[in-house]
């Protein structure tokens, strides 16, 4: 689990119709969804490969990793580059927001299921304004996952 | 003082000493009386002791120390090197050797004693019959010299020593002309040709005041020698600027016999050799060492890393310039395009030179490998080396070390036959392995061979239905060659008996799966009663290729051209199904097609329907098959990059590159194919 200090800075995407957040020091940038290769016979969840300045880094398509319902890409598609450890992934998404400031005080521990989300997968909720925000545990995604 | 900075200098130069130590232990095993092997050994010995002890550890310094002790007495001729002595000094080295490596992983020196192996190397000393010097009881007290050329203790000890071996000590002075411009260039010449003759073991001043001219017109020098007075005066007044040599023998008397043993059992700049790294450093050592650093630069592999990605970048750019508007471009813009190429081509090519590593670096481990070996099953086994300067990417050096090892522990334990076995078979009772590296084209041959032997077939076939592998009809149509890539297979081991070098069930899959993963293949060739030998072909650079660029529905492919044999067209009615493979006469042979759209899971591929086909013929040893492509692009030089760790598995693809319009395209590994 990573720390929850005071204030922390959240990435905030949407995905089918839940908002959820990336920990800011974990995204690296937010690309448009062009050049993707695809790749034969990886995992299900994998849309293919970007070419991300002369690094080749797979791209994960969060729908089918959680299980939602497919959709086609629309001109608010987005590809969220995440980096963990040296490991960089780019993740689908159906459209990003905004970055918000949460306090941790305001990041409650996830119920034990969330529509599709494993629990272990996510940090917490957090609530802003009424809003519940899905804090995403990129680490412990990407490790649970391999892309075969 | 931070000791961090210093560490991994330590380590590295430890590393090379420890190789150099493991070279000259096995060098002294077959030739106990080579001196000079004996003279290295001990130099090795004391510059990790003094390099230990500054970096405070003390485990390691403990033991080199009385490795010294060992070392002198039989540089003496006090003990006589035997095959136990050797395998305690082996013990050393793997001590240290494990010492250094918990250095490079944890930073520490890891709290293994080296009592046990100190306690082997007391023996050694106690063992050995008391020399005459030990036991001659002095009865003159030395006559100190005069001159201000104060000798110490050490000093005096060493000139004892030598007289014992029979050599002169002389006190030199030597005059430099007073208008000598150069007076440490002088100097050094006055110590290459002393060094020609004996060893200097003292100097005043010091040899770094004389080296920075820290010294008027004289300097007094301390040596030892083979030969005359006379000589050596002849000698040095020969050096021009030299105007006035005077030599004086030194004479020392003996010790009291404790001191003598003493002296001996501390093993402290013992003798001149010894004193080198010590506050003087004359010796030629010294300046080999320097006339060395001179030409070669340390540098982190992560740089040169760097430098490689930073050329592949180059090339993309360069291919990406050559595709902009081709037929639109000017003479000027075309020519200048093709110079680009031209210096980018030859950059790639330095940039690949200063990755290659002599293959060296790996070979130096296997002699000992084979000596521990053939002591441990009884065998006597000789390894013949050859090719060692050959030269291979450094990433490639680094991988290729695991393999080898057990290519090797194969032919030893499985291929050579036991001694009495040899000899019914009127075979020398010696086994001979041969490790061979060379270039061949665009890649580099290994081969491992043995005299054993040989490979079973049958007992292949039988083994491998044994283990469930393949079933006995099978088994009955295999071809001995498609019986001996059984020995690939996972889970299979010939092994009678089961040893603890192989018979582990890891087997020959894992080599051949490492070999592949550098883009290598195995071919096996095997004689019965003669021996096998494993040809292991590797690619020279594994970064940057040359590649056939193909469409298949809207997709592109790359598909390394060192795999391809050539590329032909045929309609689509001479395709038969044989067993249900597709497969096509070409050039009078029987050629598998692989549709390569329906394995790679491409959709709306032109080939489905098309009357005539491209086919690209590629070739995996001397197998070859067809692939089935939409449409050739063009040969282009493209930079291959990994699918990264979570997509590495999959078996089709051997990795990506970036095309010029910045697009990625998947490489067929068409070895997975075949």
């Amino acid at each position: 689990m990573e720390a929850i200090n005071n204030l922390k800075k959240f990435v905030v995407f949407k995905l089918d119709n839940e908002e959820y957040g990336i920990d800011i020091l974990r995204v690296k940038e937010i690309k448009e969804m062009i050049g993707i290769t695809r790749v034969p016979k990886a995992a299900y969840f994998v849309r293919g490969v970007m070419n991300l300045r002369g690094e080749v880094i797979p791209i994960v398509e969060l729908r089918k990793k959680f299980n939602l319902p497919e959709a086609k890409d629309t001109a608010n598609s987005r590809i969220i580059i995440v980096t963990v450890d040296d490991i960089t992934v780019g993740l689908v998404i159906d459209s990003s927001s905004e970055v918000l400031e949460i306090n941790s005080d305001l990041i409650e521990d996830a119920p034990s299921s969330i529509g599709s989300v494993e629990q272990g997968n996510i940090l917490g909720i957090g609530k802003v304004n009424n809003r519940l925000i899905i804090l995403l545990d990129v680490a412990r995604i990407l490790s649970n996952t391999a892309l075969m | 003082m931070d000791m961090n900075q210093y560490l991994e200098i330590f380590i590295e130069e430890s590393q090379e000493h420890l190789q150099g130590l493991n070279q000259n232990l096995l060098g002294l095993e077959s030739n106990p009386k080579d001196s000079k092997i004996l003279n290295e050994i001990f130099r090795v010995a004391h510059t990790l002791k003094g390099m230990s002890g500054t970096m405070g550890f003390n485990n390691m310094m403990g033991l080199t120390h009385e490795m010294e002790n060992v070392l002198d007495d039989i540089r003496n001729g006090r003990i006589d090197v035997n095959s136990d002595i050797v395998d305690v000094l082996f013990e050393c080295l793997d001590f240290l050797d494990n010492a250094v490596t918990n250095l490079s992983n944890t930073g520490k020196e890891g709290n293994r004693s080296a009592e046990g192996i100190i306690v082997k190397l007391n023996n050694i000393l106690k063992n050995k019959p008391l020399t005459a010097a030990a036991v001659k009881v002095a009865a003159v007290q030395e006559e100190k010299s005069t001159d201000d050329f104060n000798m110490n203790q050490y000093d005096e000890g060493l000139v004892r020593k030598a007289a014992q071996q029979g050599l002169n000590a002389y006190r030199i002075k030597i005059t430099l002309d007073k208008g000598c411009m150069l007076k440490s260039a002088r100097a050094f010449i006055v110590f290459q040709t002393i060094e020609r003759y004996g060893e200097i073991f003292k100097s005043i001043p010091k040899v770094e005041d004389i080296e920075d001219e820290k010294f008027d017109t004289e300097f007094l020098l301390g040596i030892v020698t083979k030969e005359s007075e006379a000589v050596i005066k002849k000698e040095l007044e020969s050096i021009s600027e030299v105007v006035e040599v005077s030599v004086a023998s030194i004479v020392v008397g003996d010790e009291p016999a404790e001191n003598a043993i003493d002296n001996a059992r501390s093993g402290v700049a013992v003798t001149a050799e010894a004193a080198d790294s010590d506050e003087k450093e004359p010796g030629e050592d010294n300046q080999n060492r320097k006339a060395k650093m001179g030409k070669t630069v340390r540098v982190d592999i992560d740089r040169l890393d760097n430098l490689m990605n930073l050329v592949s970048e180059l090339i993309i750019i360069k291919n990406g310039l050559e595709g902009i508007g081709n037929d639109s471009r000017s003479q000027e813009m075309n020519e200048a395009v093709e110079y680009l190429e031209r210096i980018t081509t030859n950059l790639h090519d330095a940039v690949m030179k200063v990755r290659m590593v002599p293959i060296e670096r790996v070979f130096n481990r296997f002699p000992r490998m084979v000596r521990d070996l053939s002591k441990d099953l009884g065998k006597d086994i000789m390894l013949h080396m050859s090719g060692e300067e050959t030269e291979l990417d450094r990433t490639v050096i680094d991988e290729i070390g695991d393999p080898l090892i057990h290519l090797i522990r194969n032919s030893i334990d499985h291929g050579i036959e036991e001694r009495e076995e040899r000899v019914r078979n009127g075979k020398i009772s010696n086994g001979k392995v041969y490790l061979r590296a060379y270039q061949d084209g665009n890649s580099v041959v290994i081969e491992v061979e043995d005299d054993g032997k040989g490979i079973d077939v049958e007992k292949v076939k039988k083994k491998a239905i044994d283990k469930g592998i393949i079933k006995q009809a099978e088994a009955n149509e295999l071809d001995e060659r498609n019986a001996i890539e059984l020995l690939f297979k996972p889970g299979f081991s010939t092994a009678d008996k089961v040893s603890d070098l192989s018979g582990r069930g890891v087997g020959l899959d894992v080599v051949k799966t490492k070999i592949e993963s550098l883009n290598g293949v195995v071919e096996v060739e095997t004689a019965p009663g003669k021996g096998s030998k494993f040809i292991i072909r590797l690619p020279l650079t594994l970064a940057i290729i040359q590649a056939l660029l193909v469409n298949i529905g809207s997709e592109k492919y790359a598909i390394p051209l060192n795999v391809i044999r050539d590329i032909t067209t045929i309609t689509s009615n001479t395709i038969r199904n044989i067993h249900g493979q597709e497969v096509v006469l070409n050039r009078e042979s029987v050629l598998p097609i692989v549709r390569l759209n329906r394995v790679l899971d491409v959709e709306n591929s032109s080939s489905e329907e098309a009357e005539e086909l491209t086919i690209v013929v590629v070739k995996k040893g001397d197998k070859n098959a067809g692939f089935i492509v939409d449409k050739l692009i063009g040969q282009q030089e493209i930079v291959i990059k990994t699918l990264g760790k979570f997509l590495s598995g999959i078996k089709l693809i051997a990795g990506a590159t970036i095309l010029g319009d910045g697009q990625v395209a998947l490489i067929v590994d068409t070895n997975s194919l075949i």
